[in-house]
């Protein structure tokens, strides 16, 4: 089974739509999003559409800290300036089922021997960040004996593979490369973000899973950030986020 | 318990037809495939057993990974792997040939041989480095040369590929290679530097040219951490049949900072084919190591060395290119040399790792009424390496990145692209027709002939019309008043 990896989309239509594109071309047969679909971009009933119409085919999803402030006010507690904004704009926008269908999606997902997560595995519901070794290892071991843990939240994608004795290591995945992933180590992939890329590289991110062959394949995919951009500001959402996709950071 | 197959036994469509190895890490056998690749085979079987290492399986599995995406001949074909939760294994190309290390017992070897080899080792490092592997453990026992004077990294080990996950790196101690052989950049752990194999070349030639260790044989950690500033005896102290340009790539390979090395391993290899054109310094031509004071800066140097951290294989290649300009010699015009030189010029303005390499070709042989053939050969190429050498003068490149080679052939294009293949060329710049040659049709053939089968990139020079035409009219000088 070819698994397609999202995670961050963001209300990023634009993105989304290049790498689904991408992901069809490369011939998955399961989409996978892995939270924060909405927040931040211009088109959140669009690309929840987009997702829906995947879960009922059988797609998976876990609900990201960005889905929860857009459905309930409180949960944007915390959160900066643009994003509480952005969030608060995202409400006004989505209907009543809508926001009921984002607060009953799942933390995370267990299928097969993958599991999905928005953040760290050690605490989904607090959305804590994978940065380093430290925080790889308390989500692996979390997500208890699935070799593969899949997450976002960090927006820059990062590979850690784990030994049977060490401790995670971290690997910055070469986009394009096919990179065999063996069931008897451990890994832990941040697989980027679709819709707001932050590490200097206006792509979108995503990644494809071939979980029986046991390889893993990150990519970029190059899209119209500048009509998301113009989306963004026409909608009044502060400046800075389209600066950000024109930036990718 | 390891459970290593018997002779005779089969295992996955191969059957085991005799041991050939039995060492720490695992076994090789020489096998049979049901489906003939073609090629003799071996098959590596890693011990796995309770109580050994769990460097080996780690070992084993990133062998494999580089393995599975390495091409060319300079590595062994890989054919399959087996199951790791079932019975693990390689199987590989059986590599006809003599280990290097087979010419190391032999050692002192003569000057020319020490070339041959190394450049034969130095071009294999090259093509893996193309390929983002390190290999990291280059040693005499590491390295098969073919009857046909090729050269074939073997053991994979502990080798890291840029594109793949280290796994290596997850072990708490690492493996770190051969005491007599590994960098100081290895010492501290670091494994993401090509030049940590050139320095490994350079040992390897520092022992061939000397039949000694240029660091002995350290066993304890403090004695390899004086890799960090140790200064090998010059080659030349221990056998002065080694030439001064033998000595100055062998020092130049082992520097201690990396930064100070060869570039690349493609340089290396150019040097030892061109040792008469190897500038030599004061590494060349010391024939005791440095006082005292020195060595101690060194030491004291070495005390908070940190590595130079880089990125990618290739991407370092790329800032350390190997430039070939062709120059038309024969029929040139100052435009279009001055035009070449300017096209090079803005190559060279990049990193000063790039290396340029001027070359003609003229035609082989005779010219009538001079004495004897070997006079003409001579007169010709020195005629020819004047004007190469007057082109390349306003480009002011000190001795140690340029060279100079008129090269004989009747077929210009095939001869350059030789030479390319031979030298791990990465750019070819060349002239195009100047206005008014006849015989356009064979400038044509020439172009074609050599960006089609070019193996890198080319430039062609191709001034517009309306410069050809201005220079045209600046060398016929004004019209006649009338």
């Amino acid at each position: 089974m070819r698994l397609a990896l999202f995670a961050d989309v963001h209300s990023n239509l634009e993105a989304l739509s290049a790498c689904l594109d991408h992901a069809r071309k490369a011939g998955v047969d399961r989409h996978a999003f892995l939270g924060d679909l909405v927040g931040y971009g211009a088109d959140p009933e669009a690309v929840l559409a987009i997702v829906d119409e995947h879960v009922r085919m059988g797609g998976l999803v876990v609900r990201g800290n960005h889905d929860e402030a857009a459905a309930v006010e409180e949960r944007s507690a915390g959160m900066n300036g643009a994003a509480t904004e952005a969030a608060g704009w995202t409400r006004r926008i989505l209907t009543g089922s809508r926001r009921v269908w984002l607060m009953e999606l799942p933390l995370t997902r267990r299928e097969g021997d993958a599991f999905l997560v928005h953040g760290s595995a050690s605490a989904p519901d607090q959305f804590a960040y994978v940065t380093d070794p430290r925080s790889a290892s308390m989500s692996l071991q979390a997500a208890g004996d699935a070799p593969y843990v899949f997450c976002g939240h960090v927006h820059e994608p990062v590979l850690y593979h784990q030994g049977p004795t060490g401790r995670p290591q971290p690997f910055k995945p070469v986009p394009g490369v096919t990179i065999p992933v063996s069931r008897h180590r451990r890994w832990l992939a941040v697989v980027g973000s679709v819709g707001q890329p932050r590490d200097g590289n206006t792509a979108a991110a995503y990644a494809v899973a071939d979980l029986e062959k046991g390889t893993l394949t990150f990519h970029r995919v190059p899209y119209d950030w500048a009509a998301a951009a113009r989306k963004i500001l026409d909608a009044g959402l502060p400046e800075r986020l389209a600066v950000r996709l024109q930036k990718g950071e | 318990m390891d459970a290593f197959p018997g002779e005779g036994e089969w295992l996955d469509g191969y059957r085991i037809d005799g041991r050939l190895h039995s060492g720490g890490m695992g076994q090789i056998y020489r096998v049979t495939a049901e489906v003939d690749p073609g090629f003799p085979l071996i098959m590596k079987v890693p011990r796995l057993g309770y109580g050994e290492p769990g460097e080996a399986i780690t070992s084993y599995e990133q062998e494999q990974m580089v393995m599975s995406v390495l091409q060319g001949p300079h590595a062994p074909r890989y054919v399959g792997a087996g199951d790791l939760a079932k019975q693990p294994y390689l199987v590989l190309e059986f590599v006809e040939g003599f280990l290097l290390a087979d010419w190391v017992e032999k050692a002192p070897l003569p000057p020319e041989e020490v070339a041959r080899l190394g450049w034969a080792l130095a071009s294999a490092l090259h093509a893996l480095h193309q390929q983002e592997v390190i290999h990291l453990d280059v040693k005499p026992s590491n390295v098969i040369i073919r009857p046909g004077g090729e050269a074939v990294l073997i053991d994979f080990g502990l080798a890291n590929h840029a594109h793949y996950p280290d796994l290596l790196a997850e072990e708490l101690h690492q493996p770190v290679g051969s005491a007599p052989y590994i960098s100081p950049e290895q010492v501290l752990g670091v494994r993401s530097d090509p030049r940590s194999d050139i320095f490994s070349l350079g040992a390897v030639l520092y022992e061939l040219a000397t039949g000694e260790f240029p660091f002995g044989s350290p066993t304890s950690p403090s004695g390899l951490r004086r890799r960090l500033h140790e200064e090998p005896v010059p080659p030349r102290a221990i056998n002065p049949a080694i030439p001064e340009w033998l000595q100055e790539v062998i020092l130049h390979c082992l520097e201690p900072d990396a930064r100070l090395r060869y570039a690349s391993a493609s340089q290396v290899a150019f040097d030892l084919s061109h040792g008469a054109q190897v500038a030599v310094g004061e590494r060349g031509k010391r024939m005791h190591r440095a006082g005292f004071a020195t060595r101690f800066r060194a030491w004291f140097k070495a005390k908070g060395m940190e590595p130079a951290r880089l990125v990618q294989p290739s991407a370092h290649l790329a800032s350390a290119p190997i430039v070939l300009a062709a120059v038309a010699t024969r029929h040139g015009n100052e435009f279009i040399f001055c035009h070449q030189r300017d096209v090079v010029g803005r190559l060279l303005a990049g990193p000063d790792h790039v290396r340029l390499a001027v070359v003609t070709v003229i035609p082989p042989g005779s010219e009538v009424g001079v004495d004897t053939e070997e006079d003409i050969a001579t007169t010709q190429r020195i005629k020819h390496l004047v004007l190469l050498k007057h082109w390349a003068e306003p480009l002011r490149l000190p001795l140690d990145r340029i060279s100079f080679h008129v090269l004989e052939g009747n077929d210009a294009a095939a001869t350059i692209l030789d030479y390319a293949r031979a030298n791990a060329v990465d750019h070819i710049v060349t002239g195009s027709a100047p206005p008014g040659l006849p015989l356009a049709t064979v400038w044509g053939t020439f172009a074609t002939k050599l960006v089609g089968e070019s193996p890198c990139t080319v430039t062609l020079i191709r001034p517009t019309a309306a410069q050809l035409a201005r220079a045209a009219r600046e060398q016929d000088g004004p019209p006649d008043p009338r």
